[in-house]
């Protein structure tokens, strides 16, 4: 009884809970008439295609610096790179991986600018993270009408200039990792091999980085900063590289997730992008100072089948539409949580 | 009351955690004015005993306790500390429970102060009445008096040295009106010298109004300084109840351990040392609280060099400033080469070691396990411990390495620990200044120094770790840098001994010196402790 105790803390009530609801709903599911297996379909999707977003704020958890509520840094970057891969025209694997190669760049750059930023207000970093993200996303709803863009595909069709705010991806690379292998069982169930693949390799690599001198000097540094500095590590530097491999994660995640959504969605739409990702690595265990890639998949795992659960199912049942309100309660409900009591961490 | 009746008397107390005995049919009682010091390792049961007198919820929750605790004679069972303060039990705990911003008057009087009535009692309760602060000034001065001390009521704690801080602690204790028996846990560990001088001076001010103390202390000449009884536990039996009077350091010493302790056994007739090791000229060291202003010194070739002084005048600063943790000016020289200060890296990679005194601070990840804590500063510094994959492509943790090399130590050092993945901040006090030790060993420095090595741990540990650093440095050669506030330590383990004066060296000294010369030259007027 004891030992089922422990485990039941170890293990943290709310993830607990949320996997029995999650269960309840796959339960309840076929009885108002959506399909289990097309719902598993979509949750797979959905956890592929976030997944990336929520591991890029492992580094920087590790590190010390807190939740990297300024992933919409990361996320310009990124689309930075679809952008400018539609517009040199570049279609399929060259189109997504040359976004990918140009966002790259970018997203050192930003992230550089930005870990630098966060250097300067140590104590502070979620706070003014949120605010760089916010800074960063209006500054850019300004150059993406201002850059000079001219892929007919892309451009506000009645003046010719300035970018749409959703552009589709349509003819370039519409779910092709999603396609890639995918594996269709029945007519509702698809595997979507590529995506998950893709998604596995980022989380080895994250974890094999942590393993690595840097990682694990970077993870002192998040532990007791004073004890890394008599052995002889920076702290700020490691700060800085904890930054910008968040912000290159960031923009490799966002265009995993257009991939899959089939649009590049501009402006306003970064702007709450790091709420569902910090819910769901908070959701999985994790606390304001130690991460793990545990907590990334099993966090992205029950926030995301919570999202393609309940409108589907409540739905049904309520006849009206609850997805957005179940949404944005869920996530930042989750957040507050977490962040109360950010001390305990769990396995 | 007759006389002969003890106010507190404790009689056949056994408690076990778990099947874990560790409290056996302990029996002793205390009279009234009667100072008790109550000695005994890390571990041997002290704490656990004034838990069970002071009614903590813990022992009631592990399944309570066996014998009686008797108050003038009546059977008292606490169910929890409020009884026991009701009953006249005043403790006083290792780690302050002070409020920083509050003045000592306040921190005194808190939740006891003395209040009028205004219109909002009568309207509210008794909760919005307004303090009364001229007659809360006037308790907290008598309570302040009779500790015997000087103690400006209106000082915010958060402006006192440490030792203010304690005596605060303490006052709040007496003033309570019905106090009869006071508890202090290692109310000494965090003072100085000076300020624990004052401390037993005030000790026994209260004992000679009436008050009973129990004194719990690492440090056994304080006990045999202030005790009238000395009752000694070990692995949670009493070994020894007797009265003070005519027992030395070393005969309790012995007692709480089991086994002889022979501080000064030495063997220094075969001391061989090389040419200059580390050159130190006009150093100066900006740390706060322990300035160092210039210091010059010349450590020999697998030389162990002490570094001494009272706390404040600059030690601490000297192998802060060298390693780079502090900012620091003047020229050092490793084996004839410059070192640069202020870049910790750089200190490292010349092949220095520091053993920090701020072990929780600055020598532990409190929150990772032990391989890391020992294997960390080997790794980012030499890049041992990592295993390179892809013709050295990448490299990586090597777990296995480190696992070995932590479990060497845990053997070596004998620390005590469920393993090597057990989190550093779970272990005790003298097993975490094993591991940090183990840490700088794992460097192998060719120069290692050594802050505060045994500062609030227990005898056990303090022999262990003074007999590594004596190995460590006969068997690798290893020049070894010591910085301690305890003298009889430095004597037994240096062979030279500076002592440091306001942030400059006052002179060196073999330790064969004389104490009264030590003591001349820490201050010019103090005496030594006068100890074994």
């Amino acid at each position: 009884m004891n030992k089922l105790k422990t485990a039941v803390t170890d293990f943290g009530w709310p993830r607990i809970i949320i996997f029995f609801f999650v269960v309840a709903l796959f339960v309840a599911a076929p009885f108002v008439g959506v399909r289990v297996d097309g719902a598993l379909s979509d949750v797979l999707a959905r956890f592929g295609q976030n997944g990336i977003l929520v591991l890029a704020l492992v580094p920087m958890v590790q590190a010390g610096a807190g939740l990297n509520f300024g992933l919409p840094v990361g996320i310009i970057a990124g689309l930075l790179g679809g952008t400018l891969s539609m517009q040199f025209g570049w279609t399929g694997w060259v189109g997504f991986l040359g976004a990918v190669g140009v966002s790259l760049p970018f997203a050192v750059l930003f992230g550089w600018a930005y870990g630098l930023l966060l250097n300067k207000v140590k104590g502070e970093e979620m706070t003014i993270a949120m605010y760089v993200g916010f800074s960063m996303v209006t500054f850019f709803a300004i150059l993406w009408l201002l850059l000079p863009y001219s892929s007919p595909n892309m451009v506000w069709g009645y003046s010719g200039s300035g970018l749409r705010t959703t552009i589709t991806l349509d003819g370039y690379w519409t779910k092709i990792l999603n396609n890639f292998l995918a594996v269709r069982i029945g007519r509702f169930f698809v595997f979507p091999t590529g995506l998950l693949a893709f998604f596995g390799a980022a989380t080895g690599t994250m974890w094999l980085f942590l393993r690595s001198k840097t990682g694990t000097a970077m993870t002192a540094v998040g532990s007791n900063p004073d004890f890394a500095r008599a052995g002889g590590v920076s702290s700020d530097r490691m700060r800085l590289v904890s930054v910008v491999v968040s912000t290159v994660f960031g923009a490799v995640g966002i265009l995993v997730y257009q991939q899959s959504y089939g649009f590049i969605q501009l402006y306003q739409a970064p702007l709450y992008m790091a709420f569902p990702a910090v819910a769901a690595i908070l959701l999985g265990g994790a606390s304001v100072n130690k991460a793990s890639m545990v907590n990334v998949l099993v966090g992205t795992f029950l926030f995301q089948a919570i999202l393609t659960m309940t409108p589907n199912v409540i739905n049904s049942v309520l006849q009206t539409d609850m997805s957005e309100v179940i949404r944005i309660v869920i996530s930042n409900g989750m957040i507050i949580y977490a962040l109360t009591r950010k001390t305990k961490v769990s396995k | 009351m007759p006389d002969d009746t003890p106010l507190l008397s404790l009689e056949g107390i056994t408690k076990d955690f778990y099947g874990t005995t560790v409290l056996r049919d302990v029996s002793f009682a205390l009279r009234r004015g009667e100072i008790l010091g109550l000695v005994g390792e890390n571990g041997a049961g002290k704490t656990t005993l004034m838990r069970i007198l002071f009614g903590m919820p813990v022992i009631a929750e592990t399944g309570g306790f066996g014998g009686t605790v008797r108050i003038d004679g009546q059977p008292a069972s606490f169910r929890n500390p409020f009884d026991a303060l009701d009953a006249g039990i005043g403790m006083v705990h290792q780690e302050f429970s002070l409020i920083p911003g509050f003045t000592t008057t306040e921190n005194i009087m808190l939740n006891r102060e003395p209040s009028r009535r205004n219109v909002a009692v009568d309207l509210f309760g008794p909760r919005m009445a307004t303090l009364d602060r001229p007659a809360m000034t006037a308790r907290a001065t008598k309570a302040i008096e009779r500790l015997g001390v000087e103690l400006h009521p209106d000082t915010l704690v958060s402006e006192m040295p440490v030792g203010h801080k304690q005596f605060t602690e303490i006052a709040r204790e007496i003033d309570r009106d019905n106090v009869k028996l006071l508890v202090l846990d290692e109310p000494t560990a965090v003072l100085a010298e000076s300020e624990a001088e004052i401390l037993l001076a005030s000790l026994r001010r209260l004992a000679a109004q009436g008050i009973a103390i129990i004194f719990i202390s690492h440090r056994l000449h304080e006990v045999t300084a202030v005790a009238d009884r000395v009752v000694v536990l070990r692995d949670g039996q009493l070994v020894k109840d007797t009265s003070a009077k005519g027992v030395e350091v070393r005969e309790i010493a012995a007692w709480m351990v089991g086994r002889e302790v022979d501080a000064n056994a030495r063997v220094r007739s075969d001391r061989k040392y090389g040419g200059p090791a580390l050159e130190v000229e006009h150093l100066w060291v900006d740390m706060p609280g322990e300035t160092v202003r210039d210091v010059s010194f010349t450590v020999r070739e697998g030389e162990i060099f002490g570094i001494g002084g009272l706390a404040g005048q600059g030690k601490l600063g000297i192998p802060n400033g060298i390693m780079g943790l502090f900012a620091a000016g003047g020229t050092v020289r490793l084996h004839g080469k410059h070192v640069e200060l202020d870049a910790p890296r750089a200190a490292l990679d010349a092949g220095m070691a520091f053993v920090s005194e701020d072990r929780r601070g600055v020598g532990l990840l409190l929150d990772e396990s032990l391989d890391w804590n020992i294997a960390f500063a080997a790794m980012q510094v030499k890049g041992a411990y990592l295993k390179r994959w892809l013709g050295g492509l990448f490299s990586l943790r090597d777990e296995k390495a480190m696992r070995a090399l932590a479990e060497q130590y845990i053997e070596l050092l004998e620390i005590k620990c469920t393993g090597h993945r057990q989190k550093a901040k779970e272990l005790s006090g003298g097993n975490q200044q094993k591991v940090c030790l183990a840490k700088a060993f794992a460097l192998e420095p060719n120069l290692l120094f050594v802050s505060e090595p045994t500062r609030g741990i227990d005898v056990g540990a303090k022999k262990l770790v003074l007999d590594n650093l004596r190995r460590y440095n006969r068997d690798e050669g290893t020049t070894i840098v010591m910085v301690s506030s305890e003298l009889e330590e430095l004597r037994a383990i240096c062979d030279r001994v500076a002592i440091v004066d306001e942030g400059r060296i006052a002179g060196i000294l073999p330790p064969e010196a004389p104490l009264a010369d030590f003591g001349l030259l820490m201050a010019g007027e103090r005496a030594a402790e006068a100890s074994a």
